[in-house]
């Protein structure tokens, strides 16, 4: 034993005293409890990895049976592995970082205990899912992680568009919720449980389906579940609208943890998909169009949350394409880089966001550079990252995919090469235009406290060095064979050149003739509108979902169903009763008299009654 | 001795009863009300209750009737002349009275076809003694309770008769 | 009811008669009586009749308990007089009648 159960405790914790508490602790107190939960679940997190190393198989605690039906027998169990302790780091250390990170951030905010408590629940949850030894353990955590970004998403509670925000991302999750319910359903009607280690030992004897089956059918669910959580075509909707909440919010869930939850549980069954190419298939398509359509529309937004929003739906394309191809422990990679980088790039954003009293359109920024130096190095470092400039975390990365994709499909690789490319283009763009060139804002712009800048100094170096200090594909060889040997250094060159062609495209049209973009974007008309708009895909779902359940409800079910059914029938009862009652009232004279004669007259039939029994027995007893 | 006793008290008390039903003063249904208890008083004794037999006189004849009368002068209520309007419940009502007797009768008799008869010193477990040794053996919870009762009703009493306190 | 030519004691059951016909007479008092304080006293005879009830109960068996049920009506009957009475004077005191018949809010 070497008591797991403490990693996700210490944030419950943090939870519970925060949240019944927090609201008489000073707001010291508050952040000290909240950010000594998370170092503390990261400190012990280390110490049970250190103790279990070299981990090649998976570590299981069992605590106790939790539900017991019939055949269907869950305990609760927590299992480490080498992917989870690659999650386990992740999430608690840049839980702990951006936790940090948060305590400045939100110091002059309202509600500062329930922000806390709300991001120890999350942890608490989020560490729920990566240790979870069954499905529907890990169903907890993933419906816990869905519930606080919710929360989180609404907590400026009282702004409209904040709480709609977290309605969307609610409802488009419960999509994707049910899919994931209806995988467990099918995973215990075939193999009998839901426990990890039985039924990857199952899935093993069973032969690759060439065509549908039931485990192309089990895959197909599970991404469905993936794709609402994880933000893949079409559940993609809501993390744009999820950037309503805190920055750091933003930072922790919506980039870093909690919508690679769906990368991590593809991984995890990953055993189960190798037995379905079909779903595999559609798993690498499905990332592809997200990566791609996400970057697009990336490129034109001028809200500096939003097009890090897109950003990370586009990467989640990518790790999504990645686990399609089989190449699990490079999307698992990407991951890691990727919670460092975009971590890094939100918790900027958040930066200068600060520095400009809640300034988020990029058009009133510029030339912020010399202003706020620090956080223009930082960020930096993320930009290079992303852009996959040679040797920082993401490029790494971002070449493993490519070059598992090129072994499977050429198409898909130049595609992916291409939506590289525009990544950088993007990513630069939005670093011209809020670091370079003339200050277009009002405001004025302050450094942010030490209690900021060093977690994103910790980050930083993380995005620039992640990736060699990290190998994660050699982390995870016992669960994942790496797939085709070496590297090759045509690829590695097509993919870093795409990078820097889109940094220096970038650097043309924001820097050089700040004019262009205008001319492009006027000479391309609709096309641009088009992407502007963002495809018109909230819009569609508006149309074909939306207004027809909308209007079906209110016809069908209100009016029809509620009203004139269900009413008429409660009403007609209760107008039956009043008929009823309209002759019975007559009884009901007010005069005592009358009521007594009835007692009387009740008693003497009971009498006569009592008599009749004694005549026809001839005798009481 | 006993026969004599019985119908001599029992005519008393009918009589009384329908006494009080019939005049139409209080105070002379009142009056009629503590003949009906007093030879009921005599009634008990002839059936071995002593204790009962007292505190019927003192309780109720005494305290409780008083009670009555007290009201009756405070209120100064005189007879009653309201119209007889009440005719049609009369009507129904006093068949159904009749009915009523008719059939607790029978039930009495059919019942008990080999009733004891009552006969005075037979049963001599009515006495003080034996009542308060029940009382506070067996019945020592409801008594208390009964005494709680009492002071409630004291309170009750105290809070409906008080004076306005505006 | 077989002729009794002038007993020296008389069966339980006449005690038992005695009892239901005192209960009538106060029912109909209660029901034909219109004033309140009457109509008080025709439920106290009700309550005399049950006790005889009682004690005439308590001789057959030979027992002592009837003599106490007796004794608790009493107590109830004591303490119900008390409060009916203040409930009278209460009433009388804002309707200025006793008339059974003009009190009848509990019609709706």
């Amino acid at each position: 034993m070497h008591h797991l159960w403490l990693i996700p405790f210490f944030p419950l914790a943090g939870f519970l005293v925060n949240g019944i508490f927090g609201r008489r602790f000073s707001k010291g107190l508050v952040s000290m409890v909240a950010v000594g939960s998370v170092a503390l679940s990261f400190a012990w997190a280390l110490k049970c990895l250190l103790a279990l190393a070299p981990l090649e198989t998976p570590h299981v605690e069992r605590y106790f049976m939790w539900i017991q039906s019939g055949s269907l027998a869950i305990p609760y169990e927590l299992s480490v592995d080498r992917l989870t302790a690659i999650m386990l780091m992740v999430v608690t250390g840049i839980g702990s970082l951006i936790h940090i990170y948060a305590t400045g951030y939100m110091h002059d905010e309202d509600g500062f205990y329930r922000f806390f408590a709300y991001l120890n629940l999350f942890m608490f949850f989020m560490l729920t899912l990566v240790l979870a030894n069954n499905y529907l353990l890990l169903f907890v955590g993933w419906e816990g992680v869905g519930l606080c970004s919710y929360l989180l998403i609404g907590y400026y509670f009282l702004k409209h568009s904040a709480s709609t925000a977290g309605n969307k991302a609610f409802i488009v999750n419960r999509i994707g919720d049910f899919g994931f319910s209806l995988a467990m359903f099918l995973i215990f009607i075939t193999f009998g449980s839901l426990d990890f280690q039985k039924v990857f030992e199952a899935a093993k004897a069973v032969p690759v389906e060439v065509s549908a089956g039931m485990m192309t059918a089990i895959c197909l669910l599970l991404l469905v579940g993936a794709a609402g959580k994880s933000a893949q075509i079409p559940l993609y909707v809501w993390l744009p609208d999820a950037m309503e909440g805190p920055t750091p919010v933003s930072a922790l869930i919506h980039a870093a943890t909690m919508v690679t939850a769906g990368v991590y549980m593809v991984a995890r069954s990953a055993a189960i998909f190798t037995k379905a190419p079909i779903a595999m298939e559609t798993v690498a398509w499905v990332g592809l169009a997200t990566a791609v359509m996400a970057a697009t529309i990336g490129m034109t937004q001028f809200d500096i949350k939003k097009v890090y929003a897109y950003s990370t739906v586009s990467q989640l394309g990518y790790m999504f394409l990645a686990l399609g191809v089989g190449a699990f422990s490079a999307g698992i990679w990407h991951v890691v880089t990727h919670a460092f980088f975009k971590a890094l790039l939100f918790l900027g954003a958040g930066s200068v966001i600060h520095a400009l009293h809640h300034e988020q359109d990029m058009r009133n920024m510029g030339g912020l550079r010399t202003k706020i130096p620090i956080t223009f190095a930082v960020l930096a470092c993320a930009w290079i990252a992303i852009s996959g400039v040679p040797f920082t975390s993401g490029w790494y990365s971002k070449e493993a995919i490519l070059g598992a994709v090129h072994h499977h499909s050429p198409l898909m690789y130049w595609i992916g090469v291409a939506t590289a490319a525009v990544t950088a283009f993007y990513v630069s763009r939005s670093m011209f235009m809020t670091f370079f060139g003339e200050y277009r804002g009002h405001a004025h712009p302050h450094e942010s406290p030490p209690v900021m800048w060093v977690p994103l100094a910790v980050l930083a170096v993380l995005s620039l060095a992640g990736g060699f200090l990290f190998n994660v594909p050699h982390i995870l060889e016992p669960l994942f064979p790496v797939e085709h040997g070496g590297h090759d250094i045509m690829l590695e060159i097509i993919g870093s050149a795409a990078g820097l062609v889109g940094i220096g495209l970038a650097y043309v049209m924001y820097v050089a003739s700040p004019g262009l973009p205008d001319s492009i974007s006027s000479s391309l008309g609709g096309v641009y509108r088009l992407v502007y708009n963002k495809y018109y895909v909230d819009e569609a779902y508006d149309a074909t979902v939306v207004r027809p359940l909308v209007s079906g409800s209110r016809t069908g079910l209100w009016q029809f169903g509620d009203v004139w059914l269900i009413d008429g029938v409660v009403n007609g009862m209760g107008g039956f009763a009043r008929w009823i009652g309209g002759g019975v009232r007559t009884l009901q004279s007010g005069s005592i008299r009358s009521y007594a004669a009835w007692v009387v007259a009740g008693a003497v039939i009971f009498i006569i009654a009592a008599g009749a029994i004694a005549g026809s027995n001839g005798g009481l007893r | 001795m006993d026969a004599i006793l019985f119908f001599l008290f029992a005519a008393i008390a009918v009589v009384s009863a329908i006494n009080v039903v019939v005049q139409r003063h209080p105070i002379s249904s009142a009056l009629s009300l503590v003949g009906v208890m007093g030879s009921l008083a005599v009634l008990y004794l002839l059936l071995g209750a002593e204790f009962i037999a007292a505190a019927q006189m003192i309780v109720y004849a005494g305290a409780i009737m008083v009670l009555f009368v007290f009201v009756i002068m405070l209120l100064n209520a005189g007879a009653e002349k309201s119209p007889r309007k009440g005719w049609i419940l009369t009507a129904v009502a006093m068949p159904l009275l009749v009915l009523f007797l008719g059939m607790v009768s029978y039930i009495i008799q059919r019942g008990f076809p080999n009733a004891p008869l009552v006969v005075f010193g037979q049963f001599t477990g009515g006495s003080p003694k034996d009542v308060g040794m029940a009382l506070f053996t067996r019945y020592l919870l409801p008594f208390e309770i009964t005494s709680v009762l009492i002071l409630i009703a004291i309170i009750g009493a105290v809070v409906l008769a008080r004076k306005e306190m505006e | 009811m077989p002729p009794i030519p002038l007993p020296t004691a008389v069966p339980l059951t006449y005690y038992l008669i005695l009892s239901a016909i005192l209960f009538a007479l106060g029912v109909a008092g209660f029901l034909f009586r219109k004033s309140l304080i009457t109509v008080f006293m025709s439920i106290e005879l009700m309550l005399n009749a049950v006790n005889l009830t009682f004690v005439t109960f308590s001789y057959q068996h030979k027992q002592v308990d009837g003599h106490l049920f007796t004794f608790f009506v009493m107590v109830v009957a004591a303490a119900e007089a008390a409060v009916g009475l203040a409930i009278i004077l209460t009433v009388f005191k804002n309707r200025g009648t006793l008339a059974v018949d003009e009190i009848d809010s509990l019609k709706l």
